[in-house]
């Protein structure tokens, strides 16, 4: 069969369709959103019936997904690195019921931060619920894995935590598909009081969860994806996780090792492996993308004295992602570069597009706030955080999904009056209405503009849960409907849309102001989808 | 054989255009090939590369090294000066001259030119122009794959049926006008490359 040219985000999707995946859940979040848009833009996915739209956030997607597994169907949850920190609550808890069906957890980590806030590693998390996590050297194993992991989450009844990494995501290779399983039908769990967290039953999950440490442990001394590669020079082993094994062998360009290597693909890490190993080299240089997790347990519970060189010791820069020259260094191989990069060059920072509707609220906010000392807009995740920069440098915190509103509310109880919050409108949804309960209850004076663009923009335009929902949602929590305003942010509206700004400013609780213009970039896309569907009419 | 290629270019620019019509015909001949990609917040108008490697033997890293890039292709002239660190001494820069101006410190143009013309083997070309002769500028960037085509260890033909593939849902008008644009880019290259 002719391969597939898939990214790895889409190599993911298509392991899971084939491997009998019945529904997926997911809020978009780079490098993670291509999983779920592929199974959404699927013929077969769709045939097959596979549920797949967006999920308000990352927590109601995991649980969401559990509900499936415990009708005994295979399911999936996709998110970026960070949004395993909204679903932690469930994800972590669903180590302690199991799951009947097969779940995968798909964790997508940013390292070097190229499109997110932190560069944590979802390994960390993975090791915290103590279950066994798959992390894919390449494209094609990001496939393999997928069945793979479906099987073990059967198996042993419990969720199965992915871990990819920026580059793995989205880059593209050949893939070759596997056979195609069908959905499994549904039913219940055996025990009906399996998923009934109740202390007297987690504690017996619990110990279950304990006594498959071991098992977790000899599946990952079996699995193909964990391979001990012989080398002839003992001087040295080297340990690499998921793809830091390609840059590694980037640097022998005739693909032969001299030193023993390790590949690791699954946790836990399989120990007689490791301990084979360090038996028989000198010394250990650790190769992983992200924290030093796999350096720090080896330097745990190596009490021999054996060196172990990575990020801990300098050996590998101890943030950033890794690349063959970094690799190449820590190999102690000559690095190589080009030309230097002329002086002239200027940096090209991301901007929000020319026309986009933020540009006019954020002008309108800036002149409403422009008598008032500067330090009073906490903003948020979007495409609106890029009002940080200039030319509007309008705000002045940017943290996590929804902490506009919250960290606004906690400023004004410090009394910092008027405090703004910039949210949008998926945002707003994923995240902020809990916190604009808060303000409600408080009577809190902040003023809380929700950018209404129509769509997840930054992401690259996914629906938004909030479409025609906004003012509801706000009046059903308590804003008072006087003080909830919708304009058109739009250069000619400029004078007006200030004043109804200033004027909420003023006020002492909370207002709600929505700026309401579809995102440019969607308008686009919507068109150019209704002039080929036109084309297509017109062919038929 | 095996070729590294950095495209390069602004958010928005369509870099991936190329890319697909490449990496199509890399697969037509059989050939191995991995694509890294750009997504999210680097889109939004800043700068945007994007690593292709293709070979006749599987290819490890999805990264290129730094200084092994047999080619650097830019729509854009800055941008592809932002990349030289990766190009290998004897690689081609093959760019578009046409600016696009979105910071306000944009340098002077002519200084942007005079550093592309320092580069070893260089192509530089107003790809948008040539489009416009051609019948329509969004043909540009195909006219700066076309430039770069005889560096890249593909038939020619594998291109023409790449583009056959690509656009063919968009009627023979825009199949055709795609293939004259990289038949100029070629043509072009052919004339005016920089040793
Ligand atoms: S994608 Fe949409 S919301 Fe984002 S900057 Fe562009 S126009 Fe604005």
């Amino acid at each position: 069969m002719q391969k597939l040219l898939l990214l790895g985000d889409e190599a993911i999707a298509q392991g899971a369709i084939d491997a009998g995946m019945s529904g997926i859940y997911a809020y978009p979040g780079t490098p993670s959103t291509e999983i779920t848009e592929y199974v959404q833009h699927s013929k077969e996915a769709k045939q097959k019936g596979i549920r797949c739209s967006w999920s308000t956030n990352e927590k109601t997607a995991m649980e969401a997904a559990l509900g499936m597994s415990y009708a005994g169907k295979r399911t999936m949850v996709c998110m970026k690195h960070v949004g395993l920190n909204v679903a932690a609550d469930p994800f972590i808890n669903s180590s302690i019921t199991g799951a009947n069906g097969g779940i995968i957890v798909v964790s997508a980590d940013d390292p070097s931060m190229h499109s997110s806030q932190n560069e944590q590693d979802s390994r960390f998390f993975g090791k915290f619920a103590m279950i066994p996590i798959l992390e894919p050297a390449n494209q094609q194993e990001a496939y393999d894995m997928v069945g793979y992991g479906f099987n073990m989450s059967e198996k042993y009844k419990v969720p199965v935590l992915m871990r990819i990494t920026t580059r793995m995501a989205h880059s593209r290779a050949g893939v070759a598909r596997g056979e195609t399983k069908k959905q499994n039908e549904m039913s219940l769990p055996s025990d009906l009081r399996q998923f009934v967290l109740l202390p007297a039953i987690a504690r017996r999950r619990y110990k279950m969860l304990l006594n498959n440490q071991l098992p977790f442990e000899n599946e990952s001394e079996q699995s193909s994806f964990n391979q001990y590669i012989d080398g002839a020079n003992k001087k040295m082993g080297i340990i690499t996780t998921g793809i830091a094994f390609n840059y590694l062998m980037e640097n022998y360009p005739e693909r032969i090792l001299p030193f023993p290597v390790l590949k690791i693909g699954q946790y836990p890490l399989p120990r007689k492996l490791v301990e084979k190993l360090c038996n028989e080299c000198g010394e250990i240089l650790v190769l992983e993308e992200g924290y030093p997790i796999v350096e720090e347990m080896l330097k745990g519970y190596l009490a021999n004295g054996i060196k172990v060189k990575g990020r801990l010791d300098g050996t590998v820069p101890r943030d950033g992602e890794l690349n063959p020259n970094l690799v190449a260094v820590a190999l102690g191989m000559t690095d190589t570069k080009g030309a230097d990069v002329p002086t002239l060059v200027e940096a090209r920072p991301p901007a929000l597009c020319a026309g986009c509707p933020h540009i006019d609220s954020y002008l309108a906010l800036n002149e409403a706030l422009s008598t008032l000392a500067p330090g009073r807009v906490f903003s948020d995740i979007g495409c609106y955080t890029l009002g940080a920069l200039k030319p509007f440098e309008a705000i002045n915190s940017c943290v996590d999904m929804g902490a506009s509103i919250t960290m606004a509310k906690g400023a004004a109880d410090a009394g910092l009056v008027p405090a703004v919050a910039v949210i949008g409108d998926s945002t707003f949804t994923h995240s902020g209405i809990t916190g604009l309960i808060d303000a409600v209850i408080d009577k809190s004076p902040i003023t809380v503009l929700i950018l209404d663009n129509g769509t997840t923009g930054m992401t690259g335009g996914q629906d938004s849960a909030a479409q025609g929902r906004i003012e509801a949602i706000c009046k059903a929590v308590g804003v008072e409907e006087d003080h909830i305003h919708v304009f058109k942010p739009l250069r000619k509206n400029h004078e007006e849309n200030t004043q109804i700004l200033i004027k909420e400013l003023a006020y002492q609780g909370v207002s709600v102001i929505i700026p309401r213009r579809e995102c440019i970039v969607s308008i686009d896309k919507r068109m150019r989808a209704k002039e080929k569907a036109k084309r297509e009419e017109q062919q038929a | 054989m095996k070729k590294d290629i950095i495209l390069a270019g602004v958010g928005g620019q369509g870099i991936l255009s190329i890319a697909a019509i490449i990496g199509t015909a890399a697969l037509d001949m059989g050939l191995y090939l991995k694509q890294s990609e750009v997504h999210g917040m680097a889109q939004r108008g800043g700068d945007v590369s994007s690593n292709l490697r293709i070979g006749d033997k599987e290819i490890a890293s999805d990264l290129i090294a730094m200084g092994k890039a047999d080619l650097v292709i830019s729509v854009e002239p800055m941008e592809g000066l932002r990349y030289l660190p990766m190009l290998s001494p004897d690689g081609w820069l093959i760019t578009n001259s046409k600016p696009f101006v979105n910071i306000p410190n944009y340098p002077e143009i002519e200084s942007v030119y005079s550093e592309i013309a320092k580069v070893h083997r260089h192509v530089i070309l107003d790809a948008e122009e040539i489009a416009k002769n051609l019948g329509s500028a969004k043909a540009a960037n195909v006219v700066i794959l076309g430039a770069a085509a005889d560096h890249m260890g593909i038939n020619f033909e594998i291109f023409e049926k790449a583009i056959r593939t690509i656009f063919g849902k968009k009627g023979e008008a825009v199949v055709e006008l795609n293939i004259n644009a990289l038949r100029a880019g070629r043509d072009f290259s052919a004339k005016n490359s920089h040793l």
